[in-house]
């Protein structure tokens, strides 16, 4: 059994970040990982995604067509990669930037106003970890203790960051739930 | 330590350390400048040195230097940079000194591009340098055995007095993956004071040591070359590693391929199998010296009617390859090298199409 997640959005959004803390979380829960960035000559404000390979024997190809799931931070990814997402996938769309739907009736649409619910829990740069949340409360690929816990050593050298972004976790757990 | 998640070239300047290496010299060029950041940061913790030279062909030279005092050192650069230590490497080999050079390869000619590429094959394997001068290459397929490679990297090159490479393509270095350090090395480099400039005071010889490739005596100088040449024969018989997949069936075409894309042959193997259709693949751990043996054998196999090559160059191993399978079987070639892995999917079309 493999799983494939593919994060995308603009550079700065934490997009790297969160995938880490997932293949993190995956490490630890027994499990082979790989975490593939897209690396080119990119700055602040350019595109940024990166795979995340999640299986129960050693990863063979680290180059992923056809990801299972999708977090998307922005319009462009969500055009440009929700086609190859697997049947039966989550995409995660990011509502606060992006005002379409995926097109897909074959996934599990997940919408989430990240930027919004940032803000709410107390820092606009939080959204990345509201996206993560809801996306492992609703696909279930770590367990959300697991994800609690990687995030905590995440912020570990910064621990006052540790109360806001679990505040995120919390808050995007929440609204996984309230539109499942 | 457990596992840890690290990114490929951090883990190589982890490695190093691991190894006792406490000297570092290089230039920082995408996709491996991560290895001079972190070392940036580590080497003073553990008392070593990383000194950032004015250009690759000056970083040669600061390695000739501290490896011809007997020290363990080693630099980390990607493919236009390695081309401009080229001429060092060759004086190193020349002088018979240890160096570890580790090469995460980005697509050529020229400054071609940032993003993996295999194309450095035959610059690894067959002209590093001028002269006849060759390095012992290993080129890893994973994070962890990349640090695996380096720290084996050390004692080979000490083993041999010449340079070894660390042959990675762009994705080794970038790629997070679990790893799990072996031990630190326990051992120093050993009988350095027969020949390195390492000082007289505490050598029980008087001679002194002399490091050169200067042999303006065509005696001497082609002494120096058989020397050379036995410790390349040696390799080939002591060196050789390469790994097999799916090899115990009745497979049609054999793979060859390593690093990067023999793991994207892996998945392609995997989704074969479950159509029916065995194919079985040769990855060679060290391309110098290359697996000749383990190639010819398992193109041998009664069932193999295809061989092919796949490799981020353009047919660089190809030579390899047939120069191993000796006419037996037909030899083919897929790559691709502008940076795009080829993916599984293409691996299944490219095998089909050979059977079909």
């Amino acid at each position: 059994m493999q799983n494939e997640i593919m994060f995308a959005g603009f550079g700065g959004q934490g997009i790297l970040l969160i995938g880490k803390i997932l293949a993190h979380a995956a490490m630890e829960e027994g499990n082979e990982v790989a975490w593939i960035p897209s690396y080119g000559p990119e700055m602040r404000g350019g595109t940024a995604y990166c795979t995340v390979v999640i299986g129960d024997r050693p990863i063979g190809s680290p180059i992923i067509k056809n990801p299972r799931h999708l977090i998307a931070m922005n319009r462009p990814s969500l055009e440009k990669f929700a086609p190859d997402v697997k049947p039966g996938g989550v995409i995660l769309i990011n509502t606060s930037l992006i005002p379409v739907d995926s097109g897909r009736t074959d996934v599990d649409e997940l919408k989430v106003a990240t930027v919004d619910i940032a803000k709410e829990v107390g820092n606009v740069r939080a959204a990345n970890i509201v996206a993560l949340s809801a996306f492992v409360a609703r696909s279930g690929v770590v367990t959300m203790d697991g994800l609690r816990h990687c995030v905590e050593v995440e912020f570990s050298k910064k621990p006052k960051l540790i109360p806001l972004n679990m505040k995120a976790v919390d808050a995007g757990e929440k609204v996984a739930k309230k539109t499942s | 330590m457990g596992k840890v998640l690290m990114k490929g070239n951090e883990a190589i300047g982890e490695a190093a350390i691991r190894a006792g290496c406490l000297n570092y010299f290089a230039y920082p060029i995408t996709p491996q400048s991560e290895v001079a950041e972190y070392l940036t940061k580590r080497m003073p913790e553990v008392g070593g040195v990383f000194l950032q030279g004015e250009s690759e062909v000056a970083v040669a030279y600061m390695i000739f230097g501290a490896a011809g005092a007997g020290e363990r050192v080693f630099t980390t650069s990607s493919s236009p940079g390695i081309s401009l230590m080229s001429e060092g490497i060759s004086y190193i080999a020349g002088a018979q000194c240890p160096a570890v050079f580790v090469n995460i390869m980005r697509g050529g000619p020229g400054l071609g591009g940032i993003l993996p590429s295999q194309a450095d094959y035959n610059q690894a394997t067959k002209g590093i340098g001028h002269g006849d001068c060759r390095m012992l290459v290993m080129a890893p397929a994973s994070v962890q055995e990349a640090v695996e490679m380096v720290m084996n990297a050390f004692p080979l090159a000490e083993k041999y007095r010449n340079p070894v490479m660390i042959l990675g393509d762009g994705l080794i270095g970038q790629m997070m993956e679990p790893v799990e350090f072996p031990d630190h090395l326990k051992t120093e480099p050993s009988n350095k004071d027969d020949w390195a400039s390492n000082g007289m005071d505490h050598r029980k010889r008087s001679e002194r040591n002399l490091v050169r490739s200067l042999f303006l005596d065509p005696t001497a100088l082609n002494d120096n070359n058989l020397q050379l040449k036995a410790k390349y024969d040696q390799m080939k018989k002591e060196e050789v590693r390469s790994e097999s997949y799916n090899s115990d069936t009745d497979y049609k075409v054999l793979i060859v391929s390593y690093g990067t894309m023999s793991r994207v042959c892996r998945t392609a193997i995997d989704a074969l199998k479950e159509e029916g259709i065995d194919v079985a693949m040769v990855r060679p751990q060290t391309v110098f010296p290359f697996p000749e043996q383990a190639v010819r054998d398992a193109a041998q196999k009664e069932s193999c009617k295809q061989v092919i090559s796949i490799e981020m160059s353009m047919g660089q191993m190809v030579e390899d390859v047939e120069r191993s399978v000796r006419g037996g079987k037909p030899v083919h070639w897929f790559g691709k090298c502008g940076g795009d892995v080829p993916t599984p999917e293409e691996v299944v079309d490219v095998v089909k199409s050979l059977i079909n």
